[in-house]
């Protein structure tokens, strides 16, 4: 470590002011932070006493992720080796769910890493870290077999139209890796949704197993015919409650397993970097909501309706979105009482969507992406009744 | 019947906002996005002359200006159809020159807020899409009165939220060249993104 530092410290005169790589300092300065902690200090107030800036807080979440990131890496293989029908290992499993995740997430951070690069360059602000928290969440919400050149394409979209139009990390209105997912989802739904992409598999040289079915237990639910049980239905395909909580069964990489992603939700509440209230509130509102089609279902509502709310919220990307994407710090509601309602919104939304919109299975990307731009509306409410109350004691 | 009003409701609010999924009235939009408390006003604005001018073109077009509307008057073979456009606008600039006197009356503030943009309700193409599409979807009297204030409320939506992402981004750092409109047109769109979200919803 000390030689790196060293030369580091010897490439520095290079990349300060009047160097000759004047223009790349940000390139530097990422650089070094990353490896080191800088010398450089706060020149004027406020002070801030903690060693909490950007970048811990940012690298909190990918330790929160780990658990999901991990989880979902083996799950590429279980299900891989599940639909063609061969015994293997644990270890197998993982190598081979990690040979099919790293293509991703490596084109992932190359290519955004590229478009933030080069935005710190030209618009001479510093590389922000929120970066390294947006090209892993993205790859996260993909299914295993999405081509690479889609992610490449889909990922510089959230990156320059989502976040960095808008002056780069902090500024932004909407999530930029559900931007991208959205790109993604609209642009390519052939690669995103469907049956026939969440298993890794090679149709040309795997045999499959018979009575294989890719489908994911939230398509297989929203299938059901009206007067039939969602449960019933999702029985059939081989889903219970208890292997979606646990996470073995097809969908996005990072989104099957509930109980990893609650791990990360346990690291994030404990680190104050995930906001509790929304979490919560986000969970409740889906709870809520399908409570209320559960009393609403009749003889011929479609067999969504009838799909039990703690089934909800453990399958597709509730768990997911809740945790990691509705908490963005930056496109959330930053009043307290905002962070209520948007949550609670989001989770009310994405059932709503699962239960009576056909064209979409699941709805949980949607409804924080409609949410982020309501977000500052609610702050603007919140913030006019407080000044509203608080007028009023003074007189 | 109720339930039918309802859902022609949610229908023009959400599934095919008149801004969003159609992009009609987006130069006041775009202008008058600033400030939340000015785009409230021209919100209430548009949605009580869309509410009112919607039936009342309704009317027009039923008893005077339709193929064969103009039976009561012994004329069943009349056509006025092609009188549509400059009608509907007539209308409306009507309507809007009551509405900016009413403002003016009782608002003072908010009449001087929006300014130029009062007026030019008159030319909002939300208005006319709302009148054009209830002629288009061969609306009841009461089906084109829900229809207009949905697409007006719609519309409301639409704008109070860009104002209060307009507003929360006074601290954003936008490249020179997409400052002003270019970014609320970017904003604009990611917009009608998220609320793609209601689009496939059969009601």
């Amino acid at each position: 470590m000390k030689a790196l530092l060293k030369i580091l410290e010897k490439q520095k005169p290079k990349f300060e002011k009047g160097g000759k790589l004047q223009r790349f300092f940000p390139l530097y300065e990422a650089t070094e932070t990353i490896l080191f902690w800088t010398n450089d200090r706060t020149k004027q107030g406020p002070h801030v006493r903690d060693g909490l800036d950007l970048k811990r807080f940012m690298m909190m979440v990918v330790v929160a992720l780990l658990p999901a990131i991990l989880f979902g890496i083996y799950n590429i293989g279980f299900q891989h080796y599940k639909a063609i029908g061969q015994p293997a290992s644990g270890s197998e499993m993982f190598v081979f769910g990690l040979i099919r995740f790293m293509p991703i997430v490596l084109v992932s951070y190359a290519v955004g890493g590229f478009w933030e690069v080069l935005f710190s360059i030209i618009r001479k602000h510093e590389v922000n870290e929120g970066f390294l928290v947006t090209g892993i969440l993205f790859p996260l919400t993909l299914p295993p077999t999405m081509p690479l050149w889609q992610v490449a394409v889909s990922i510089s979209f959230g990156v320059v139209i989502g976040k960095e139009v808008f002056g780069g990390t902090g500024m932004n209105i909407l999530n930029p890796a559900l931007t991208a997912r959205a790109f993604a989802f609209f642009a390519y739904p052939g690669k995103i949704s469907g049956d026939k992409v969440w298993t890794a598999i090679d149709l040309a040289k795997d045999k499959l197993v018979d009575g294989y079915s890719g489908a994911t237990p939230l398509l297989a639910a929203s299938g059901t015919e009206s007067g039939k049980l969602a449960t019933d239905a999702m029985a059939a395909g081989g889903f219970d409650w208890m292997n979606s909580f646990i996470g073995l069964i097809p969908g996005s990489i990072g989104e099957t397993s509930t109980i990893a992603i609650l791990l990360g939700a346990l690291i994030l509440i404990m680190t104050g970097v995930g906001s509790w209230k929304i979490i919560f509130s986000t969970f409740a509102g889906g709870y809520v909501m399908a409570s209320v089609f559960n009393l609403l279902a009749g003889p011929e509502s479609t067999g969504m309706f009838t799909l039990p709310a703690y089934y909800h919220l453990v399958l597709g990307g509730f768990a997911f979105g809740a945790v990691f994407m509705a908490t963005d710090p930056v496109s959330a509601a930053q009043s307290e009482r905002g962070k209520w309602i948007y949550g609670f919104l989001i989770g009310v939304l994405a059932i709503l969507i699962r239960t009576v919109n056909p064209a979409y299975p699941e709805g949980m990307m949607l409804s924080i992406l409609f949410m982020n731009v309501f977000s500052p509306l609610i702050d603007y409410f919140v913030v006019q009744g407080n000044i509203k109350r608080r007028l009023s004691r003074a007189h | 019947m109720l339930e039918h009003y309802l859902s022609l409701f949610v229908k023009a609010v959400f599934v095919e906002n008149i801004l969003l999924a159609f992009f009609l009235g987006m130069c006041s939009f775009l202008a008058v996005s600033k400030k939340v408390e000015t785009a409230l006003g021209l919100g209430v604005a548009v949605t009580f002359v869309m509410t009112i001018t919607t039936p009342v073109n309704w009317l027009i077009n039923t008893y005077v200006l339709k193929e064969g509307a103009l039976a009561w008057a012994g004329l069943p073979a009349a056509d006025l159809s092609f009188l549509g456009f400059i009608t509907f606008i007539a209308t409306i600039a009507a309507m809007v020159q009551l509405v900016e006197m009413i403002i003016d009356r009782f608002s003072p503030k908010l009449y001087t807020a929006l300014g130029i943009f009062l007026p030019l309700i008159a030319v909002n193409c939300a208005i006319l899409g709302a009148a054009l599409f209830m002629v288009e979807r061969d609306y009841t009297l009461g089906e084109s009165t829900v229809f207009g204030f949905a697409a007006g409320i719609g519309w409301f939506l639409a704008i109070v939220a860009m104002a209060a992402i307009r507003y929360k981004m006074r601290y954003s750092n936008v490249p020179p060249g997409l400052r002003g409109l270019g970014i609320t047109m970017l904003i604009t769109g990611l917009m009608s993104m998220a609320f793609m979200i209601f689009s496939g919803i059969q009601l």
